[in-house]
């Protein structure tokens, strides 16, 4: 079975360009030649170049010996946390502001949910010099103060999504409504492996050096390429495509995604999209979405702001269904709990996304030769609020 | 023969008005209908509320907003219109997004829509390739003519591609904008207008968004064979409630 795009721009039944005929232009031309900008020589070498010189890569996997102790097999950790801006997006984020660039734009627009992408568009359009829109919603600026004016500091300007629930899902409808106004010279930097083909295919190539590396790493650490299970939590899911991409075809390694089950997935107040959604369209593709019967999208809840959506990225919807990947829910209490113990036990205050990817520890039992490898996509500091009220610190 | 492709051969320029159903309440929906046929309209577009238009400005998705808070449902709009063919002759139009129409399931949504004498449908974020592909002939099976948009940026292949697979009309994005924000027109339109006029298409167009009174109905209807108006009627009802059409249209024409 094929878990890549296909040449229509889905993976499975899930995935396409649901988009209004406004966009059409914008999302056909980045179709057209995504793929041949990313394959020049020049693009490549530019892109690598920042990766390395700029955003620190490659990132180390690091092998977590008391974590690997405690629950008795062995774990890797895949240290995104360490990059610039502290976390995955930003390898997204440069291969975008090059593809942009290379199309000709002169402005960027941008959606973001607890401000880590929209910090890390901001990033690179500082460092390209070109003008910065960053939709938020109202909610979420209110609550994620430092990452607001980060991207302020930056140069970007931070528009309020009003709409709606005034959270991650209205601030992308806000931002694809700028890129309907603004059809000729913008791009839209989508943050996840979400939106129309081909941005999901895009985003998961951009993320895919996390699994890359994970192969020469490992090879050198263990004497192969191949863990038996790569663990990633998943809000849209792009620091998990990265993390599965090279993978995807090597049967012998497990997939296993972590959502966000918020305070219980039968709960009323959870996001895990695998459990409740049903075949939908949200944001321009076919995918899991939570929703009414009616088909009116409904609001997700989890303590965590970049888990915190409706809908998962198609490639992942796929996945699911196709039992490719394992998929597991888990509480903000059990998340909590597992960023305090990693904390504890390793020295390293995980991001509260990310902490979610370690809870599977204790709904999972590996064998004690298993070689897991989990992305810690996200460092904690933007949580530190969080999690001084939640363990009353 | 359907009622929208026999009101296109009327020798007139067509007014299409667009409002949301169960706005400003939940019972509305039949009565401005009624007064819109009374008051000379000649096409009504009644949107189906969604809870994330994309394509919408502020004024229709507030009023969208404003009928979900209703209680307004896929089910509850085709109770509504269940009688509509005793009291109106007018051409209607389901216009709303693909992800409710999806979970009542295309085909059942569109035999029911068939059965109440609904005409067509408008889906904006229901691709012209997909639509080609997959839904095509259930709609033609229903006899529902099919509305695609074409903006200042389509191509002129594009255009041609959306005309071949047209049925009724084509839906003239006046500008490359969301509902509700344009403020009036200048040269650029007047230029997309005259082109798109020349290409001779087999398919009428009608020109939506940016159109909210008199000046902007007479300048969109230069070329093309008529205007919607969605966002400026929607004021309307919002500021002189569902009692007043008679003013609001009577400024039009």
């Amino acid at each position: 079975m094929n878990f890549n795009v296909d040449e229509k721009g889905y993976y499975g039944e899930f995935g396409g360009a649901y988009i209004p005929e406004m966009l059409y232009p914008n999302v056909e031309e980045l179709r057209q030649k995504y793929l041949s900008i990313m394959d020049e020589p020049d693009f490549k070498a530019e892109f690598n170049q920042l990766l390395k010189d700029y955003v620190g890569r490659p990132s180390p996997l690091y092998f977590a010996k008391r974590l690997s102790e405690k629950y008795n097999t062995k774990v890797y950790l895949k240290r995104e946390d360490l990059n610039h801006t502290g976390a995955h997006k930003v390898n997204n984020t440069i291969g975008q502001i090059l593809l942009a660039k290379r199309l000709g734009k002169k402005r960027i627009i941008a959606e973001t949910g607890a401000g880590q992408h929209g910090v890390a568009t901001a990033t690179v359009c500082a460092l390209m010099g070109i003008e910065c829109i960053v939709y938020m919603g109202e909610i979420d600026i209110a609550r994620q103060a430092p990452n607001v004016a980060r991207m302020k500091m930056l140069g970007a300007e931070v528009r309020p999504a009003l709409s709606g629930s005034r959270t991650l899902k209205d601030a992308t409808n806000e931002a694809i409504r700028d890129w309907i106004n603004n059809p000729v010279d913008t791009h839209y930097i989508i943050g996840s492996a979400i939106g129309p083909h081909p941005y999901p295919d895009m985003v998961t190539r951009f993320q895919s050096i996390i699994s890359e590396e994970i192969k020469w790493q490992l090879k050198e650490k263990e004497g192969r390429e191949n863990p038996d299970y790569v663990v990633a939590c998943i809000g849209g899911g792009s620091n998990a495509a990265g993390t599965y991409y090279h993978f995807l075809h090597e049967p012998e390694v497990g997939i296993i995604a972590v959502e966000a089950a918020g305070k219980g997935v039968d709960s009323g107040h959870s996001a895990a999209t695998s459990k409740l959604g049903k075949v939908g369209v949200i944001h321009g593709c076919k995918t899991l979405l939570m929703q009414t019967v009616d088909g009116q999208i409904t609001e997700p809840y989890s303590i965590s702001a970049g888990l915190d959506y409706p809908g998962v990225g198609p490639m992942h919807a796929h996945l699911a269904q196709s039992g490719r990947g394992e998929f597991f829910s888990v509480t903000d209490d059990d998340a909590m709990n597992a960023g305090l113990q990693l904390t504890k036990l390793e020295g390293i205050i995980p991001a509260i996304e990310s902490a979610h990817a370690f809870a599977v520890l204790d709904q999972k039992k590996f064998k004690p030769t298993d070689v897991v490898v989990i992305s810690l996509s996200g460092r904690g500091d933007k949580d530190l609020d969080n999690y001084i009220d939640y363990f009353k610190l | 023969m359907n009622r929208i492709t026999q009101k296109l051969q009327e020798d007139k320029k067509i007014l299409s008005i667009y409002f949301s159903a169960g706005y400003p309440n939940l019972n509305d929906t039949v009565q401005i209908i009624q007064d819109l046929e009374k008051n000379g309209v000649d096409l009504i577009e009644i949107g189906l509320p969604f809870s994330d238009p994309l394509a919408d400005g502020p004024t229709i998705q507030g009023s969208s907003t404003q009928a979900l808070h209703n209680g307004m449902t896929t089910e509850i709009l085709f109770n509504q219109l269940g009688n509509i063919r005793e009291s109106v002759s007018i051409p209607l139009i389901i216009m709303g997004y693909f992800n409710p129409m999806l979970q009542y399931g295309v085909e059942a949504f569109c035999q029911k829509c068939a059965e109440i004498g609904i005409d067509g449908l408008i889906i904006p974020d229901l691709p012209v390739d997909v639509y080609a592909e997959k839904y095509k002939a259930i709609f033609e099976k229903y006899g529902l003519i099919n509305v695609f948009l074409i903006t200042p940026q389509t191509s002129d292949e594009r255009i041609r591609f959306i005309d071949s697979v047209s049925n009724g009309f084509i839906y003239m994005v006046s500008s490359a904008s969301v509902t509700g924000s344009q403020a009036g027109f200048g040269n650029t339109q007047e230029t997309y207008f005259e082109r798109i006029a020349n290409l001779n298409l087999k398919n009428p167009q009608i020109v939506g968004f940016g159109i909210s009174n008199k000046e902007t109905f007479s300048q969109a209807t230069k070329y093309a064979k008529g205007a919607i108006i969605g966002s400026a009627f929607i004021k309307h009802l919002s500021e002189s409630g569902s009692g007043k059409i008679e003013e609001f249209i009577g400024g039009i024409r």
